[in-house]
């Protein structure tokens, strides 16, 4: 999966136009001269045929506000992408402040995902500081009457020996407008590791003190004038039912009850909903069970949990399914010729994202016909086109307006909420605000697919491993939200997900190794199949890292000697720099690290035991790299305590080291909770969980010891909001055989 | 017409007696802090405090709050509450934050009643708050931390 890149040809900009200095990178629009862009930029700020990305901006007082185009769902981006540029412009982190942008083409392809908000952000925030930085420099410079070669910024202040001047007073007084060419802009250094005044070191994250207080506004927060209120009917089936009649006769005797609404989205995403309107959401809710709707029911009304993973099953013994993501070496003539062999199948079961804020948007037409959705959301530049498709209105006419997400976790990567409440709003020509009750909210969540995985290895005479060969079957988000992002296979048949396959290309040397995509077509069409937190790999790597560990118990060696002996960093494992500098060493490196650590290898008492796994985080282009051992105790009735979890993780530099550990401790324990706690079945075409009283994620009284270590680095920074999760499970899973000899092939793990 | 108190003022809704007051606080006083999670009082993001003590706003019917005093999270301001809200900070417990008012109002009723908890009495009294984000370590760090105890 290549991250989109939007960005060809740029210039770096800053004008004087206002009160201070605004610097932005600008992509030229086709038919647009940088000349006359530059021209336009300096004398207005920005212009209808440039797209500045306006970064930051300082005022005369030398107050910095950063723009952030990410969302904010408790990863603190906003603090480390502020930090990253702050540091490098010299600025007074007492000054700066953020803003979470509302989208605008002007900002480029909006997305927070992936784990990629630093790592796609850190080269281009940098340097455009940097170029700030030098702006700054030069203007003071002159106005100090000193060489600019001798001032240096920092702490919002450029200094030349025992004269100095702060940021306000340049923009104000000082000439800053300049331009920078792309080459330029491509040459600019940016601050060595050391010379860090902000990276790397402790701060307070800026949207903490609001959310202790209450104070945070997150979209179902949000008001509009004479709004009226939105509950969903939620269809038999999320594809092909539809409605036949809607009887509302007992919902008229509710006080404040409108009328119901039946929804035509051309997207295809909302089929078969009818939406109950009300003048407040009590009167919705209750409405809601009031109406009755009669359908004709999709096809899949009757699907179980049991009919996908059974497909799974048979897609992933089918050879000839799938198309291949991995075909290094021969691996089905190693299998052939293998003196010996052994296969598992490994499952997880559909869970649910869960955001404690439930899906909701708030929708306005304004009198030029503008679409004005306020909801938080990850992906706006995936959702926009679909709501201009599914309204016949121009991608210029939706604007999503961003407020901080009661959680993400790929739930919010899909906007699907804000089509019926769109429809609705231009329907009544007022303000409509949908909100989902939990029920709702899971049976319309883009779950996490169920999945099946089947691994073979084969061995030669003397035991060594020669061939792993992998096929995963599951649904497939990447296919029906944003199909292209689909990859091409190695062996030209087809595409693959990658976001339902990363994690398969390990940076283990295996002489032969295959592995195999496979779309779940009834899971597919089934349900909308979902990003959840670390998506592929955090079911992919359940079947690895549990098989190994097999594999390691019938050849009779030590788990971690023989997963550092398979890290030997040759050929493409070697990796390369500046993401994947250190390849596989790296990773052999924290093993280690956790090894010594957690006490590997020492005697337990009966009824418990150690497990270890290891990962790359979410794609091998951009490796975070964990190891993870997990001690267990399992008892007669085969109910399992997670005692401790120690994790060694190397993401190269910690921007906001604390945000770093706080995004750790989340992702390990949602790795137990996937792993122990959380689980649904499809069950007549829906999940059967939409509740707590059901639905059973983590809570603190299953919290285990956690010792996190993450290694010191100046290596380029890499994500962390997923990765820290994928290995928890399979080592809980390990661990659990290590202390009962009870192997764990299905996701949640159930023993008894 | 329903009359009650909300953070120290007198309060009047006409809305149904059955009428959730989560939704009461929310949409006809304004008061977002209180947040919607389950609706089945089984997430805790809705916790205020009625005549002092923690209650589930989501099931709370509006009649049965006639007469009553309730606290969100706008008008805690109890030592403990303050403390709570301080320790919350310091330990930078929130991530995606839409669980921490519920959570500050249900540990705010623990530390008035048990100034001192023991690890062990924190995860009784907190273990029906979820958070999504799973961020409890902290949650348990800030409430040693604002009783006083172990920081």
């Amino acid at each position: 999966m290549k991250q989109q890149r939007t960005l060809t040809r740029r210039s770096f900009l800053a004008s004087s136009a206002g009160t201070g200095l605004v610097m932005g990178l600008g992509a030229f629009l086709p038919g647009c001269s940088r000349e006359s862009a530059v021209t336009e930029v300096a004398e207005t700020g920005a212009s209808a045929s440039f797209s500045p990305v306006v970064w930051f901006d300082i005022d005369s007082e030398g107050n910095t506000l950063i723009n952030i185009m990410r969302a904010e769902m408790g990863q603190h981006v906003g603090t480390a992408l502020a930090r990253i540029m702050a540091d490098e412009l010299g600025a007074d982190w007492d000054r700066v402040s953020i803003k979470h942008v509302d989208s605008d083409p002007k900002w480029g392809y909006m997305v927070t995902g992936g784990s990629w908000s630093v790592v796609t952000s850190f080269t281009a925030l940098s340097q455009a500081a940097a170029a700030g930085r030098i702006i700054l420099i030069e203007a003071a410079a002159t106005l100090m009457g000193v060489s600019a070669d001798d001032c240096t910024a920092r702490g919002g202040q450029v200094i030349a020996g025992d004269q100095s001047m702060s940021f306000g007073d340049i923009v104000s007084k000082g000439d800053v407008s300049r331009t920078f060419s792309d080459e330029e802009l491509a040459a600019m250094p940016v601050k060595a590791a050391a010379d860090r005044d902000l990276i790397g070191k402790p701060a307070k994250a800026l949207d903490v003190d609001a959310k202790s207080r209450g104070e945070a506004v997150y979209g179902l927060d949000t008001e509009l004038p004479n709004m009226v209120y939105a509950h969903p009917v939620i269809a038999p089936t999320r594809y092909g039912s539809v409605i036949e009649s809607i009887d509302d006769s007992a919902a008229k005797e509710i006080p404040g009850y409108l009328q119901t609404l039946t929804v035509n989205d051309p997207s295809g995403f909302v089929q078969g909903m009818a939406l109950v309107i009300a003048e407040s959401f009590p009167a919705a809710m209750r409405a809601t069970e009031a109406v009755q709707v009669s359908w004709t029911a999709g096809k899949t009304a009757e699907v179980s949990e049991d009919d996908i993973l059974a497909e799974g099953a048979k897609l992933v013994n089918d050879p000839t399914s799938g198309t291949l993501f991995v075909n290094d070496g021969d691996a089905e003539t190693a299998i052939a010729n293998a003196s010996s062999s052994m296969s598992s199948i490994y499952r997880t079961s559909t869970a649910l994202h869960f955001t404690l804020e439930p899906q909701n948007a708030l929708v306005e037409f304004d009198d030029d016909g503008v679409c004005h959705v306020h909801a938080g959301n990850q992906w706006q530049s995936l959702i926009i086109p679909v709501l201009a498709q599914s309204l016949g209105i121009e991608e210029s006419q939706v604007v999503l307006h961003q407020y901080y997400l009661g959680g993400g976790f790929g739930r919010r990567l899909f906007g699907d909420q804000m089509i019926p409440a769109a429809h609705a709003a231009r329907e009544l020509g007022r303000p409509v605000k949908l909100i989902m009750t939990r029920p709702a909210d899971s049976q319309f969540d883009c779950v996490r697919s169920p999945s099946v995985v089947r691994l073979e290895a084969a061995f030669d005479d003397s035991g060594e491993l020669t061939a792993l060969d992998h096929a995963a079957a599951a649904g497939w988000p990447t296919k029906s939200m944003a199909p292209g992002f689909l990859g091409a296979g190695v062996d030209g048949n087809g595409k693959f997900d990658g976001f339902s396959i990363n994690g398969a290309d390990t940076w283990y040397s295996i002489p032969n190794h295959r592995v195999r995509a496979i779309n779940n077509e009834l899971a597919q069409e089934t349900f909308l199949p979902g990003w959840l937190r670390a998506v592929g790999p955090g079911w992919i790597s359940w079947g690895v890292e549990s098989f190994l560990d097999e594999v390691a118990a019938k050849r009779g060696v030590d788990p971690i000697e023989m997963r550092l002996a398979m890290l030997d960093a040759e050929g493409k494992h070697a990796g390369s720099g500046p993401h994947a500098v250190g390849g596989a060493a790296r990773l052999r490196a924290i093993l280690e690290d956790v090894r010594e650590r957690s006490g590997w290898g020492r005697e337990l008492p009966p009824g418990e035991g150690m497990g270890v796994a290891v990962s790359h985080g979410q794609e091998r282009a951009m490796p975070t790299w964990t190891a993870c051992v997990a001690h267990v105790a399992v008892d007669e009735s085969g109910e399992i305590v997670v005692k401790k979890i120690w994790q060694t993780l190397d993401c190269g530099t910690r921007v906001h080291p604390d945000g770093a550990m706080a995004q750790a401790e989340g992702a390990t324990l949602w790795g137990v909770s996937l792993a122990l706690h959380e689980g649904t079945r499809f069950e007549d075409g829906h999940v059967k969980d939409r509740n707590l009283d059901s639905y059973t994620p983590l809570r603190m009284a299953d919290v285990p010891e956690l010792d996190i270590h993450f290694m010191e680095s100046d290596e380029f920074p890499m994500g962390l909001g997923e990765p820290p999760l994928i290995a928890v499970a399979p080592a809980i899973g390990n661990a659990v055989f290590a202390a009962s000899g009870r192997r764990a092939r299905d996701l949640p793990i159930r023993l008894s | 017409m329903i009359e009650f108190e909300v953070n120290g003022e007198t309060v009047t809704s006409d809305s149904p007696g059955d009428t959730p007051l989560l939704w009461v606080i929310r949409d006809e006083l304004k008061l977002k802090g209180t947040k919607f999670g389950c609706g089945i009082a089984q997430c805790g993001a809705c916790t205020v405090h009625l005549n002092g003590q923690a209650t589930r706003s989501c099931v709370t019917p509006l009649a049965a709050v006639a007469g009553t005093s309730i606290t969100t999270i706008e008008g805690l301001d109890s030592s403990e509450g303050d403390a709570l809200k301080a320790a919350w900070v310091e330990a930078q417990v929130p991530q995606c934050g839409y669980c921490q008012s519920g959570q500050i109002m249900t540990a705010e009723n623990l530390l008035k009643s048990n100034p001192n908890p023991t690890d062990e009495e924190i995860t009784a009294f907190m273990t029906g708050n979820l958070c999504r984000c799973m961020s409890y370590t902290r949650i348990k760090k800030a409430i040693r931390a604002a009783s006083g105890g172990e920081s």
